[in-house]
């Protein structure tokens, strides 16, 4: 088995009558990006409270390096944490701040000065040492707060929506900063996030949270092709969603009916035929034709084309009045608004059915 | 409507407003300014205004070893009072505001009566337990009463600026690796220092000032300033009771801006 620097089994956390967390599984490897992605009180912002050991967990362990961490208070874990708001210190000079938790591990002064040194040179602040917190930027900021968290080297770093109060240039920005930090340091991280943009651009693996369960887990590229169940082809990218009653299922394709035509979709989730159904298809998934051209598929009339530079988005209002969203390179030929009459069709493969 | 012709729209209130904050301070002011007039007259009364200037009040002031007794008194007091409630209240504020005490209300409340109570009626009861404990003339039971009287101001104080202060920045320095006492004296402690200070400031003075507890509790020979004032005005007064007066003020006056300047240092500091 892989080495695992966290584990959690079986982890339950209950506040009052809400149940937070459920049930909970989830294996980080060493020198992974693992992405708790979902939307607010999903229960992955309790879950790294709980990995941090600021909150315990009613039932179930966590396990840091092979060792139960049940027993261990947040300052003995081996982790460092960057909090939405930075809880930087305000009273600290960047330095003091960043050499904090150095000083709390009793290292020697000339070693502090030259860890902070290295620390602030990979958050590129390599000036901004004696200015106080709020002499710096939001950015800025984020910036001391993750070099504060991974100075000392902890086996874990965890990050609760750590970019969730900057503006979106400076959000990219920090992302792709972040990786940079993680790749050459080889740190393992948590992260939390409710962007699935994010989560997307920066992890190697992204559990999706619902309710307080992980709906999926697995490498961004599967999340998007192949989602497992329906909250999750909806929550991460832009999704279609047709719905119908499933006709017959065989060699993991089902036929479905809805009130715009018959369809077929994958299906990755045991179902009875009969029963109602949601097909999901991703808007660059569908393909969009002249209806002379002939062919299977659905048949509309295109209501708005919206011009995104790299690509053509086209609304497309199917007979039972149903609209879906076609993505198109600009590259490919144009259509006109109020062609009236198109079709839809897409690649079995590409869409999935779950049951509705 | 021009903003010019808004201005002068507005010119009579402002007139009025600070007409009326010259006459609120007046007010306030001229008793103690007429105090301290008196308190250098070379008149054997009190006499306003006084015929003439002289330092003879002060003289005896300082010659007289009953005042100079309640003086040295009332500092042995409010020294190790003042301390006392400041160090206890910011504990019990800590406590009340970041831990998990049960009943954390009720304690609270509890902490507040002796503002809530009658001064009268903590005096008595003092009394009453102090008797049986024979701490009645002592400068320990009078330190223990004026510590009870200060704790609520520095509690209050204190819990309100811990409110203030985001308790985010503990749980970050506990993920850094630093235990709760030294996330006490690092991160909690320095953030909330201007209001225990502050507090420190505030019990000295009303611990200089407090006369009800003092009364009951204090003897002959262990008698704080307010005391000696209050006994004094009883029987024969003379301009001496203006020149102590004056000294009280002062006294207040020089905590006041010891105050002022330790805001002012942080908020330079902070620019």
């Amino acid at each position: 088995m892989e080495e695992a620097v966290l584990e959690l089994s079986g982890v339950r956390k209950r506040y009052d009558a809400v149940l937070a967390v459920e049930d909970l599984d989830l294996r980080l490897r060493t020198g992974e990006f693992l992405t708790l992605l979902g939307p607010s009180g999903s229960g992955k912002t309790t879950t790294l409270m709980m990995v941090a050991g600021l909150q315990q967990p009613d039932t179930g362990t966590i396990a840091l390096n092979g060792a139960s961490v049940a027993e261990l208070p947040p300052y003995r874990r081996d982790i460092g944490m960057v909090f939405q708001n930075y809880a930087l210190f305000p009273h600290m000079t960047v330095r003091r701040n960043v050499a904090f938790p150095l000083e709390m591990r009793r290292l020697g002064r000339a070693e502090i000065a030259r860890l902070v040194d290295e620390a602030l040179q990979l958050v590129k602040l390599p000036d901004h040492g004696d200015r106080l917190p709020r002499q710096l930027s939001g950015g800025q900021q984020q910036r001391v707060a993750l070099a504060r968290a991974m100075v000392y080297r902890p086996a874990l770093l965890l990050m609760d929506e750590p970019l969730g109060a900057l503006d979106r240039k400076l959000r990219e920005q920090l992302q792709l900063e972040i990786k940079r930090v993680h790749r050459e340091r080889g740190i393992s991280v948590l992260y939390v996030t409710h962007d699935q943009e994010e989560a997307l651009t920066m992890s190697d693996r992204i559990a999706v949270f619902n309710r307080g369960r992980i709906e999926q887990i697995g490498t961004p590229e599967e999340l998007y092709d192949t989602p497992a169940t329906r909250f999750v082809a909806g929550f991460i990218g832009d999704t279609n969603l047709l719905s119908g009653r499933a006709l017959a299922v065989s060699d993991g394709i089902c036929e479905v009916e809805t009130a715009a035509g018959r369809i077929k979709a994958s299906v990755r989730q045991q179902f009875a035929a009969g029963g109602p159904v949601v097909v999901a298809v991703r808007p660059e998934r569908l393909v969009l034709t002249s209806l002379q051209e002939g062919g299977t598929g659905l048949s509309g009339s295109i209501t708005d084309v919206i011009f995104l530079g790299t690509a053509r988005k086209y609304v497309v209002r199917l007979v039972d009045g149903t609209e879906c969203v076609v993505l198109r390179q600009v590259s490919d030929p144009p259509f006109d608004l109020g062609a009236s009459a198109v079709r839809l069709s897409w690649v079995a493969a590409h869409a999935t059915a779950f049951q509705g | 409507m021009s903003p010019i012709a808004g201005k002068d729209g507005m010119r009579p209130w402002r007139l009025l407003r600070a007409a009326l904050c010259i006459l609120v301070a007046v007010y306030l002011l001229s008793p103690l300014v007429v105090v301290v007039i008196i308190s250098f007259s070379a008149a054997p009364f009190l006499q306003f205004p006084p015929p003439g200037f002289s330092l003879r009040w002060y003289t005896l002031l300082f010659s007289t070893p009953a005042w100079m007794n309640s003086l040295l008194v009332s500092v042995e007091l409010l020294v190790p009072s003042s301390i006392l409630a400041t160090i206890m209240g910011t504990a019990a504020a800590y406590a009340l505001v970041r831990g998990r005490v049960p009943g954390a209300p009720f304690v609270m409340a509890c902490l507040m009566l002796p503002i809530v109570v009658p001064g009268m009626i903590t005096a008595a009861a003092l009394f009453g337990v102090y008797r049986g404990l024979g701490l009645n003339g002592t400068l320990t039971g009078l330190v223990i009463g004026h510590t009870v009287l200060n704790l609520p101001y520095v509690v209050a104080t204190v819990a309100s600026a811990l409110r203030v202060q985001d308790a985010r920045l503990e749980l970050a320095a506990a993920t850094l690796g630093a235990p709760p006492w030294a996330t006490f004296r690092r991160i909690t402690l320095p953030l909330v220092l201007p209001a225990v200070l502050s507090s420190l400031l505030v019990a000295m003075i009303l611990s200089f000032d407090e006369l009800i507890v003092s009364l009951f509790v204090s003897s002959a020979r262990v008698r704080p300033v307010a005391v000696q004032m209050w006994s004094n005005l009883m029987g024969d007064f003379d301009p001496t009771i203006a020149a102590i007066a004056s000294v009280c003020f002062l006294f207040a006056l020089l905590v006041l801006l010891a105050d002022l300047a330790l805001r002012a240092g942080r908020s330079l500091r902070s620019i």
